[in-house]
């Protein structure tokens, strides 16, 4: 209140444009934490180089507020999560935070952000939890929730006719909840997993558990693995000759950002997510090529994601006018939009998920084709918020 | 698990425990004979798996001898790497207590790791396997085996032997094994201490770049490799017996054996299962299975 008083009385005294310039809404500090070294470092600077794109396509201001940007590579390590976060809240004194892509660390970073009142968008890390029991008015998700593209293949693996299902993944909640939701829409649609293989996160050692597969012999298996570990699976499971006997089916990481490494080992294999090559819309074209001659690669989902979170951020800012502390009118406002996003409009549900569709992709050459969808407008069940 | 089940799984182990005896091997040299503790172990089978997948390409890894010449490539490169860290760095270790090497030997892990990001990025990517080798052979009606990991099992098994010959059969094994006795006493005899643990050190790094070349087409290559390999070795290693190659092959088939099983009759605990194997070897035997060389 001061201030606007002080700006009015030189505004009044002083018609010079220096002076005017004082009046002009102070920059929105944006917090990046995201996991700029280690396994996930790539997807960091992707998630980044798409929310840039869009606040640069935006003239460079969101909710009529220029952006100071602060960064603290999280390292994907949950045990500094909390400092991380409190750098950015405390020390730096964001007015919001986008971040990240383990789930372990967004718990974390959705509980300070919860402490500290401030505006948390996440671009990647999928912890139902977040949406769920840990859901708040300040935190969004522009990305998924591990439960739907799982949920997704099930239903796909159902609809197929397949009845015996094995599921093989890394044992932490990114895994588990995955697999959950494999297995409710599987089951509800007549299948049976007859056995969940797991391993210790990041344990890379697959052989002892696929000759487990080789001797249960199922119609189909379902796996959530990421970076390196999906890729080094998808190669052990051709080597060991299961590819031409056992059909595998994965949530869309297993084959994203990991074609190059994969080689023919990957051809064929069928996956869900929200996104993919080939969707042909006039939206993602644009946006591919707009990515492409800004940062001289081809954009990926978590690029889709970050440039997604930098959409919402800008609906929520200008219905609140700029005014970051109004989270009602912010929650209101996304909430009750169509975010017209490269991998087709969608809305964020009541727990601040996106409710969106799941395409169904094939890797064909070099590329993980759309070639349907395989739910349409799927909702995460955002069990155990109360909002 | 019926017999043919258990049979492939028994060849899981045994192929997994002597991959992770070709690490371990120079751990426990480095640290047995010369004392000292090398956390960048890890790091050099990174650097074995990242030349592996930068030198592959120009010198024709797929196709007949262009495979060896990229191993020799590479092992080239790791003696030479090896002799200069360990004239820059590790020669100012061996006086020192533990906590220094740790704290400058946990440095050089940062340094690589960085210089790996800066040099060739942070995507991970995958290395192909020669294509003689590159088929499987069908184990029954089964499941069938990945040709190149009974080829790399194959190898562990010859450098093991040639490991064993070298050192006890040979003159400079006699000079490593007497200068792991008494240093001082061996550099009173007339022979160069220093440079004798030069050759052993660049021998480590050759060894640890060399598994990971190896391991290069079945793991792919990623940041943070090195490390998860690092923990795996040191259990190894502590389990062996510090400064025994036969106690290192002892525990890597050991722990190849726990694992495997492990992650199949009890994976909710296949995590701690190591762990706690190393924990019962060493209640019953304090110092590892077998003592130095």
């Amino acid at each position: 209140m001061k201030r606007a008083t002080l700006c009015a009385a030189i505004a009044a005294f002083a018609a010079g444009a220096a002076l005017d310039a004082q009046c002009q809404a102070p920059k929105l500090k944006v917090g990046l934490m995201l996991p700029y070294s280690g396994t996930y470092a790539a997807l960091g600077t992707a998630i980044e180089n798409g929310f840039r794109l869009y606040v640069a396509e935006q003239g460079g201001k969101v909710g009529g507020r220029e952006i100071e940007y602060f960064k603290v590579d999280d390292e994907s390590d949950p045990a500094k999560a909390t400092d991380n976060a409190n750098k950015l809240v405390k020390r730096d004194n964001v007015d919001v935070i986008i971040g990240t892509v383990h789930s372990g660390v967004a718990m974390a970073m959705a509980k300070v952000a919860k402490d500290n009142d401030t505006l948390l968008i996440i671009p990647n890390a999928g912890a139902v939890a977040v949406t769920g029991p840990m859901c708040g008015v300040s935190i969004f998700r522009s990305s998924f929730s591990n439960w739907q593209p799982g949920y997704a293949m099930g239903d796909v693996a159902a609809k197929k006719g397949l009845k015996k299902a094995v599921t093989i993944t890394w044992k932490y909640a990114a895994g588990d909840e995955s697999v959950g939701g494999f297995k409710e829409a599987f089951e509800k649609g007549g299948g049976q997993v007859v056995k969940e293989l797991s391993l210790p996160f990041p344990n890379v050692e697959f052989q002892p558990l696929l000759t487990e597969i080789a001797s249960i012999k199922p119609d189909v298996v379902y796996t959530f693995f990421a970076g390196g570990g999906a890729v080094k699976f998808v190669k052990d499971y051709a080597a060991a000759g299961l590819k031409k006997t056992i059909p595998l089916y994965g949530a869309g990481f297993i084959t994203d950002g990991t074609l190059e490494a994969q080689g023919a080992d990957a051809d064929g294999l069928l996956t869900t997510l929200h996104y993919g090559d080939g969707l042909d819309t006039p939206r993602d074209k644009a946006f591919r090529a707009s990515y492409d001659k800004a940062y001289k690669m081809q954009p990926d989902v978590y690029a889709v994601q970050g440039y997604d979170a930098a959409q919402m951020l800008a609906i929520g800012l200008n219905a609140a006018k700029g005014d970051v502390g109004n989270k009602a009118e912010i929650a209101r406002a996304i909430t009750a939009a169509k975010i017209d996003s490269p991998r087709g409009p969608f809305t964020i549900g009541a727990s601040h998920n996106p409710v969106q569709d799941m395409y169904l992709r094939q890797v064909i050459g070099k590329e993980n084709k759309v070639i349907g969808i395989a739910t349409k407008a799927l909702a995460d069940p955002g069990r155990g918020c109360k909002m | 698990m019926d017999i043919a089940t258990f049979l492939v799984q028994c060849l899981n182990a045994l192929q997994y425990g002597l991959l992770l005896f070709l690490v371990a091997s120079g751990l426990t040299l480095i640290f047995g004979i010369m004392g000292v503790i090398n956390l960048a172990h890890g790091s050099f089978y990174m650097i074995g798996a990242y030349l592996a997948y930068a030198l592959a390409p120009s010198l024709g890894a797929h196709a007949g001898w262009g495979f060896f010449a990229t191993l020799a490539a590479g092992l080239a490169i790791a003696v030479i790497l090896g002799y200069a860290l360990e004239w820059a760095f590790f020669g100012f270790l061996y006086e020192r207590d533990h906590l220094q090497q740790v704290l400058m030997t946990y440095g050089l892990i940062l340094v690589f790791e960085e210089l790996r990001s800066i040099l060739a990025g942070d995507d991970v990517h995958g290395v192909k396997a020669p294509d003689w080798l590159a088929g499987s052979v069908p184990l029954g009606e089964l499941m069938s085996y990945p040709m190149y990991r009974l080829f790399m099992s194959a190898v562990c098994i010859a450098i093991a032997l040639g490991m064993y010959l070298v050192i006890s059969r040979t003159r400079l094994g006699m000079m490593i094994r007497a200068g792991a006795s008494n240093r001082e006493m061996v550099q009173s005899l007339g022979i160069d201490v220093k440079f004798l643990y030069r050759i052993m050190f660049a021998a480590g790094v050759a060894l640890a770049v060399l598994a990971g070349m190896l391991a290069a087409p079945v793991s792919s290559v990623y940041p943070g490799m090195g490390n998860q390999v690092l923990i795996i070795c040191f259990v190894v290693v502590v389990i062996g017996g510090i400064g025994s190659v036969r106690g290192a092959l002892a525990a890597a088939l050991l722990v190849g054996i726990v694992d495997t099983f492990g992650k199949v009759l009890f994976p909710q605990a296949a995590g701690v299962l190591v762990y706690v194997l190393m924990a019962l070897v060493l209640l019953w035997k304090p110092d590892g299975l077998f003592k130095a060389t």
